[in-house]
């Protein structure tokens, strides 16, 4: 592992990027470049956490997220404990905020959570004497997904100041997009976010926290010599909710084709953040086509999130 | 504290007369419960024998009426007891209390009422009257018996903070208390534009990613709420009253002369959705301070929720005109077991009776409306609303009364309120005007810690 870019203890917990400046996004990204080449070794482990605990406390199912993070943890020597919601004393209505006394108590450093509701990790972050890394918290945060993303693109064009990046989805409901909007504009990128005006919400909502954001319901305009595209996973719940006529209509208008990819810059990149609906949001081919990055992002995860471990856990 | 003399002058005190909206400095003779007399200098020494307390310089008003208090007991008595809820009204300066019918069980039959009515006259500090669930159980399908509440000592009827969601039901329940001469207190929110809400929709929701329950809520409930009121002929009172569409609305019918009286609490006239974003936010150049607060703090989840800063500005706006008649506490005490939790979950409600004056006369201090306006809407209209007479400062009245030191700066600390609930979003923040002393049917039931009995 070569010389890390930042410094540990720099800062306590990551619950957003909202409180990231630009240099401590490339530093971030630095550090998982580094870290990406001990993922690259036969034996994919460094010291850099030995003996700490990272306690993996999933209110909500996840696959990805919850494993990446445990890679990240093992390959820097942490213990890692995978608390999972069921089956535990929170079903027998021992309340979260005692659940992480108890968790704090029996010696964690680190807690990475996932929950349904908004703001859980703040809550958690006011009760918890160590580190809280926030991995998705309803539809508000999800910062280390923004940072992997951050991290593809940058891996892909060397930079990301300037880029024109599409979201197209349900981006109203999306942590994804909340989070990446902080690290994308922070990074000086161009950011058009579309959807369906149920799946969109008010632009005067966007724009109070993101002024330089564009909003739009007409994807073939937006696309339109975009650098990155990315779709978001539309969720079955949506259309029951009564917030979509159909997919079959959602997808006519708003899934990633090869046609309307065709309209995007040359090199551009399709990303996705999974769990992929193939055949709603993107279809299969575009999918696996060369421009599409989505395995890539799935690897560099693991990469980010030791980044962010190492920032808060390490030894300094 | 000690028993209050039979006898007493509060001496020094500043009369406030609402009506003609004039002030003098008095003494005010206490006798048997009740006001026995104004003293000048002269009468005072008359009357040297007599025990006194000095309230000089105090702002000398009859007790508040807080139409909206939610109890905990019977029911919850960790969030709160009527001992408790009634010394916390006493510090707020309220002398009577209008319980709300959501305790456990629902005061929906006489004998709940009873019950409320013989607990609050055997434990409490304050009068407490009782209102009587519209419906059963506050669940909006069945009408309560609400002629057998009225006769077992109901003031108003109400399903608490619980919006009656279907027309046809209200307008059945509007007719019939029509014919009872008690006032019908209504949520003004249309419920199935709130489903699963977290906090107001808007761009402070939107950042937080809470779902968020949008402004026509209440607008829609309003205009269907004045609409039945016309056609009904019944008393009621709109609540609680938070938006600028809401208001409009309001200001609309009074205008047409559309009989109908319309609260809001204080929290809402002055706080607004960013208190929710907490230190995420900007802070602000004057006045209170959001940012004080952790982001998805539990004291700003409110039913209705705090609202944008335009809208805040509204309601006062309402207040100084007359538009909005009525000022309430919307005291909801829980326990910290209750609100540790997800934001969305936490149940709705902050522990106000004690801040509720303090917080409306900041509204006074920065000159938005008059001390004029703040007393008819703590004191007047609610008297007016249950019917009763408008208290006065006057011989022979009770002595339910209230000195209030209003150039008293002051830090709130819910970990010293007389209240069991402890969720307050202004707590370190600092408030102007205290209440001295508060006296329900000559009874000292509050004071400051500097208002010794002499002589």
């Amino acid at each position: 592992m070569g010389e890390p870019a930042i410094v540990p203890g720099g800062r306590r917990h990551v619950l957003d990027l909202d409180d990231f400046a630009a240099e401590e996004i490339s530093a971030v990204l630095e550090t998982a470049r580094s870290m990406q080449e001990v993922l690259g070794r036969r034996i994919k482990q460094v010291p850099a956490l030995r003996g700490r605990t990272v306690v993996n406390m999933f209110f909500e199912d996840s696959t990805r997220t919850r494993i990446s993070f445990e890679v990240a943890a093992r390959a820097l020597s942490a213990a890692i404990v995978n608390f999972s919601a069921r089956g535990s004393s929170v079903e027998k209505g021992e309340s979260l905020l005692d659940t992480v006394r108890t968790i704090e108590a029996l010696g964690a450093d680190v807690i990475v959570i996932r929950h349904a509701e908004a703001g859980v990790p703040q809550l958690v972050a006011h009760a918890f004497g160590g580190s809280v890394i926030n991995a998705g918290d309803g539809r508000h945060a999800h910062p280390s997904q923004a940072l992997l993303d951050l991290y593809t693109i940058h891996a892909r064009f060397g930079s990301i100041a300037g880029l024109r990046v599409v979201i197209v989805g349900d981006v109203v409901h999306s942590r994804v997009v909340r989070s990446g909007l902080w690290g994308l504009t922070t990074m000086g990128a161009r950011v058009t976010l579309v959807a369906p005006t149920t799946l969109l919400g008010p632009a005067a909502y966007w724009h109070a926290t993101w002024p330089e954001v564009t909003v739009t319901t007409d994807l073939d305009r937006a696309i339109d010599g975009a650098d990155v595209v990315m779709a978001l996973r539309l969720q079955q719940e949506r259309q029951d909710a009564g917030l979509l006529p159909s997919l079959g209509e959602y997808r006519r208008r708003y899934a990633i084709t090869a046609e309307r990819l065709a309209r995007a810059a040359p090199h551009a990149i399709v990303m996705h953040p999974g769990p992929m609906n193939a055949g709603v949001e993107i279809t299969p081919e575009v999918a696996t086509a060369p421009q599409s990055v989505i395995e890539a992002q799935v690897g560099n995860g693991v990469a980010v999130r030791m980044a962010l471990l190492y920032h808060l856990a390490g030894e300094s | 504290m000690s028993a209050t003399p039979h006898r007493l002058v509060l001496t020094g005190g500043m009369l406030f007369d609402v009506a003609r909206d004039s002030r003098h400095e008095g003494h005010l003779l206490i006798e048997g419960g009740r006001i026995a007399a104004w003293l000048d200098d002269a009468g005072l020494a008359r009357l040297d024998a007599v025990p006194r307390v000095d309230v000089a310089g105090c702002l000398m008003a009859p007790g508040l009426i807080d139409l909206h208090t939610h109890l905990g007991e019977p029911g919850d008595d960790d969030a709160e007891t009527i001992v408790s809820v009634t010394r916390a009204a006493a510090a707020g300066g309220f002398t009577t209390i209008c319980a709300m019918p959501d305790t456990q069980p629902v005061t929906d039959t006489p004998a709940a009422i009873e019950y409320v009515r013989r607990i609050a006259a055997r434990d409490g500090a304050v009068r407490i009257e009782p209102l009587g669930a519209l419906t059963m159980g506050g669940a909006g399908t069945h009408l309560s018996e609400l002629a057998a509440l009225a006769e077992a000592g109901c003031v108003a009827f109400s399903d608490g903070d619980r919006p009656l969601g279907d027309p046809a039901m209200l307008r059945n329940a509007l007719r019939y208390a029509s014919m009872l001469d008690r006032p019908v207190c209504l949520t003004a929110l249309e419920p199935r534009l709130m489903r699963g809400w977290a906090m107001h929709e808007g761009a402070v929701a939107h950042r937080l990613g809470l779902p968020g329950a949008p402004d026509c809520a209440e607008e829609i409930a309003v205009a269907r709420d004045l609409a039945l009121a016309a056609h009904t002929g019944a008393r009621v009172q709109l609540g609680i009253i938070t938006t600028a569409r809401g208001v409009a609305l309001l200001r609309a019918a009074r205008e047409r002369g559309v009989p109908f009286s319309a609260a809001t609490t204080p929290h809402h006239a002055l706080l607004d959705d960013r208190w929710v974003l907490g230190w995420l936010g900007t802070r602000p150049t004057e006045g209170l301070d959001p940012t004080r607060l952790p982001p998805y703090d539990a004291a700003t989840r409110i039913t209705p929720p705090l609202r944008t800063p335009d809208d805040a500005a509204a309601v006062v706006a309402a207040l100084a005109d007359g538009t909005i008649d009525l000022l309430v506490s919307d005291h909801t005490p829980r326990t910290s077991a209750a609100v540790e939790r997800e934001y969305r979950l936490v149940p709705p409600g902050i522990t106000s009776l004690e801040t509720s004056l303090a917080t409306a006369l900041a509204l006074v201090h920065a000159g938005r409306i008059s001390l004029a306006t703040l007393l008819r809407c703590f004191i007047d209209a609610p008297a007016r609303l249950l019917g009763r007479p408008v208290p006065r400062l006057q011989p022979g009245e009770p002595a339910d009364l209230v000195a209030i030191d209003l150039a008293h700066d002051w830090q709130v600390d819910p970990q010293r309120f007389h209240s069991r609930g402890r969720t307050s979003p202004l707590a370190s923040q600092s408030l102007r005007g205290q209440i001295a002393l508060t006296m329900c049917a000559g009874r000292i039931v509050h004071d400051d810690g500097r208002r010794p009995v002499v002589g």
